[in-house]
């Protein structure tokens, strides 16, 4: 059975919710935490409820409709969220008060709006979608295992038409107790630096992208979602390699049969020694993509590298500002992305070209 | 796609008892689990009670073995996690294909709460690793990782509905043949952050919460674990089932971010969509786990709902969170884990403090604490903020 990527959206630092040609103004940032380029979100929210709304709701809303859209239905079957944050911004406004205030003459609106379904409950009750709602909340899984779960309901025949996404949001207090654990660059580093930069830190990203899967192939559809495989903490790099080669194998795909590598790679040296090794290992020959210094790290950046690879196969190109290794390859056929997230949380997808 | 997926076992821990058995004993004595907070620290301590786990943080790091610093989350779930494995008698846990899919709420909030006292004045304050666990999916690693299991992880949250999806997407990876075993349920300890949460909505009762009762005014929190064992058919033969989970459906109300439709949109399609899977009319069940957490709202648009699908022939119902107060994430695993038990013993559990018939319905649910009874289906209902739906039909074959 065949899944197919009808239609996508993203709303990432990048200008991603623009029509056009990939990053075709790319974004260059010189800071270690990038924010959303945020769309007009009135064409999907009306104006009373955008105030109301915090950024990752109103970002996976956009996605989400952006996804639909381009897949051309108007009501998905099923709805699944990836967050591993969840709704920080309301969480943070709660706490905060909650805190200062002494528990006293607190006010709902946050915290209702802080439960991690809120943003798949509000795609839901914009639509007026009854289906299938689900939301994972797993660390660097939580996007893997919605596309996982809208790949079964696909599999199993009940949905015809599934929306399934990931997304997550910085805020103030995030940053501030994420930058203590000494995950980000000390001192700014430019967007087209990052990669290879001399040592350890990455720098904070957020984002939405969302997909509309199907089995039957949609007008604006180019690449199958072939395959998906997840890895919990991998004893060595070996392991990892072992279970490339047998995704591939799984898939009936070779190593030769792969146009482009897309990596996870986020300027931490410490933690992309993980991609040299794999690299070095299946791919020595392989041009090979990059995402994150363009979107940031987080645990659901995985959503803005497929999207990105998607859209490369759409358009047959690679721009010159995600190439990291070797010439743009002349077709893109196989896509495979590789990423993990602090060294936990492995990750890998196919896409080919239909 | 339509494999059997069976209950090996299951395990709790909540306000009524460390274990299941304990849990069990105080249904039929009839002693919920309601008090005046003992170990949460809240300015609301005399006002509202709740269904605490009888004991304090030291005492779960020992049962839990764990360090004492663990989020209670984390303690709760791993004490009730492994009573669910060895009650299937499985042993080696890693002679076998597991997932751990896990739900919670608020993650290692309990932990949070206490770092934004002193983070609050000033931002190098507070000890990091009284965050290092704050997301949903930390809670579950660290059950996970004590436990041996590798296989799959996950972690779902959708509110008060978050265990019940869980053990549907544990089945579905069964069926899938992802995994052969998924200990499949929800954890959640009670915090300052949903107390108030739910204080704000001004649906929290300073009395023991009266569900389905006609003078109900609201829910009281609990906290609490609880987890089923689920098998692939491929290894009946190592284990002496419970129930099989024969029909789950999930929905979205999609009418209000916190409240349910007046005519229970949602909670009807679960409902229908459980009973469709399983391949059952309403009549052939026995008994329903309502989602009963005596709110105004809940109990009149889940009881529409029922009314809709089951009239004129209503089985026996009770709410068991009239015992255990609203466990949250942990709620659809603990009483998934009853109802799987009620299969096995034939138990209609009692609905405590009815007294006066709701006039919106025809029905009235159970009141006293009755084993034997000849049952062969049992569902249980779980509904929550977000609109998210979702019914579980468990069967005795």
């Amino acid at each position: 059975m065949n899944i197919y990527i009808n239609g996508t959206g993203c709303i990432s630092p990048q200008e991603t919710a623009q029509i056009g040609p990939l990053f075709a103004t790319l974004r260059e940032y010189d800071q270690v935490r990038l924010s959303t380029v945020d769309p007009d979100y009135k064409q999907w929210i009306d104006l009373k409820q955008i105030r109301r709304m915090s950024r990752v709701v109103k970002m996976g809303v956009g996605a989400a409709n952006l996804s639909i859209e381009e897949a051309g239905i108007t009501l998905p079957d099923a709805i699944i969220t990836g967050t591993a944050y969840g709704c920080l911004d309301d969480t943070g406004v709660f706490l905060n008060k909650l805190v200062s205030q002494q528990e006293e003459m607190l006010t709902p609106t946050a915290f209702i709006q802080s439960t991690h379904n809120t943003v798949g409950g509000q795609i839901a009750l914009l639509m007026g979608c009854n289906a299938y709602n689900n939301t994972f909340v797993h660390r660097g899984f939580s996007f893997e295992h919605s596309l996982l779960d809208a790949m079964m309901i696909l599999e199993e025949g009940t949905a015809k038409h599934v929306l399934a996404g990931g997304l997550d949001e910085i805020t103030n207090y995030s940053h501030q107790i994420l930058s203590r654990f000494g995950i980000y660059k000390k001192t700014p580093v430019k967007t087209m630096a990052l990669l290879n930069s001399p040592d350890a830190g990455t720098i904070a990203g957020e984002g939405a992208a969302f997909f509309t899967l199907s089995t039957e192939k949609g007008a604006h559809a180019a690449a199958e979602l072939v395959g998906l495989h997840t890895i919990y903490k991998p004893l060595w790099e070996g392991e990892v390699i072992g279970e490339i080669v047998k995704f591939l194998e799984d898939h009936d795909c070779t190593l030769g049969d792969i146009d482009l590598l897309v990596t996870g790679r986020n300027g931490d040296i410490d933690q992309d020694e993980m991609y040299e090794e794999v690299a070095a290992a299946l791919f020595p020959e392989h041009p090979e993509a990059c995402f994150k210094h363009l979107c940031g790290e987080y645990p659901t950046a995985m959503a803005f590298g497929t999207w990105m690879a998607n859209r490369m196969i759409a358009e047959q190109d690679v721009p010159a500002a995600a190439m990291f290794y070797g010439q743009p390859p002349a077709k893109l056929k196989n896509v495979l992305i590789y990423n993990h997230h602090q060294g936990t949380h492995h990750s890998m997808i196919l896409l080919r070209a239909c | 796609m339509s494999e059997k997926v069976w209950i090996a076992g299951g395990g709790v821990i909540s306000g009524i008892g460390m274990n299941l058995q304990e849990n069990l004993e105080s249904f039929k004595a009839m002693q919920p689990g309601m008090t005046a907070m003992e170990y949460l620290h809240s300015v609301h301590r005399n006002t509202f009670p709740v269904a605490e786990v009888k004991a304090d943080n030291e005492q779960l790091a020992d049962l839990a073995r764990m360090p004492e610093n663990t989020s209670r989350t984390a303690l709760l779930s791993l004490i009730a996690a492994r009573e669910a494995w060895k009650s299937t008698g499985l042993a080696d846990i890693s002679q076998y294909r597991v997932g751990l899919v896990s739900a919670n709420t608020v993650g290692g909030m309990d932990k949070t709460e206490d770092f934004f006292n002193t983070f609050l004045s000033h931002p190098q304050g507070g000890r990091l690793h009284q965050v290092v666990n704050h997301e949903c999916g930390a809670v579950t690693e660290l059950v996970a990782d004590a436990m041996g299991i590798r296989h799959h992880i996950s972690t779902i949250s959708t509110a008060c509905s978050s265990a019940a999806n869980a053990l549907m997407y544990g089945a579905r990876l069964i069926r899938n043949k992802i995994v052969d075993i998924v200990i499949a349920g929800g954890t959640d300890s009670l915090t300052r952050f949903t107390l108030n949460g739910f204080n704000t909505l001004m649906i929290l009762d300073q009395q023991p919460c009266r569900p389905f009762d006609e003078t109900r005014t609201g829910l009281n929190l609990g906290e609490g674990a609880g987890y089923v064992v689920l098998v692939s058919d491929s290894l009946l033969a190592h284990i002496h089932p419970w129930a099989r989970l024969s029909g789950f459906a999930n929905a979205n109300d999609a009418y209000h971010q916190t409240a349910s439709s007046p005519d229970g949109t949602g909670n009807y399609l679960a409902m229908k969509g459980a009973l469709d899977m399983a391949g059952l009319q309403p009549h052939h069940i026995d008994y329903i786990n309502l989602h009963g957490t005596g709110t105004q709202n809940n109990d009149v648009s889940e009881g529409i709902a029922i009314n809709r699908l089951f009239a004129p022939h209503f089985p026996a119902m009770s709410s068991t969170k009239s015992f255990t107060g609203h466990t949250l994430g942990a709620s659809g695993g603990i009483e998934a884990v009853y109802s799987a038990l009620a299969l096995r013993e034939g138990i209609i559990y009692p609905n405590a403090r009815f007294q006066q018939q709701m006039k919106e319905l025809p029905f009235a649910p159970a009141t006293t604490f009755s084993t034997g009874n000849d049952l062969h289906h049992v569902m249980s209902n779980s509904f929550g903020f977000g609109g998210n739906c979702s019914s579980l039909v468990f069967s005795k074959e």
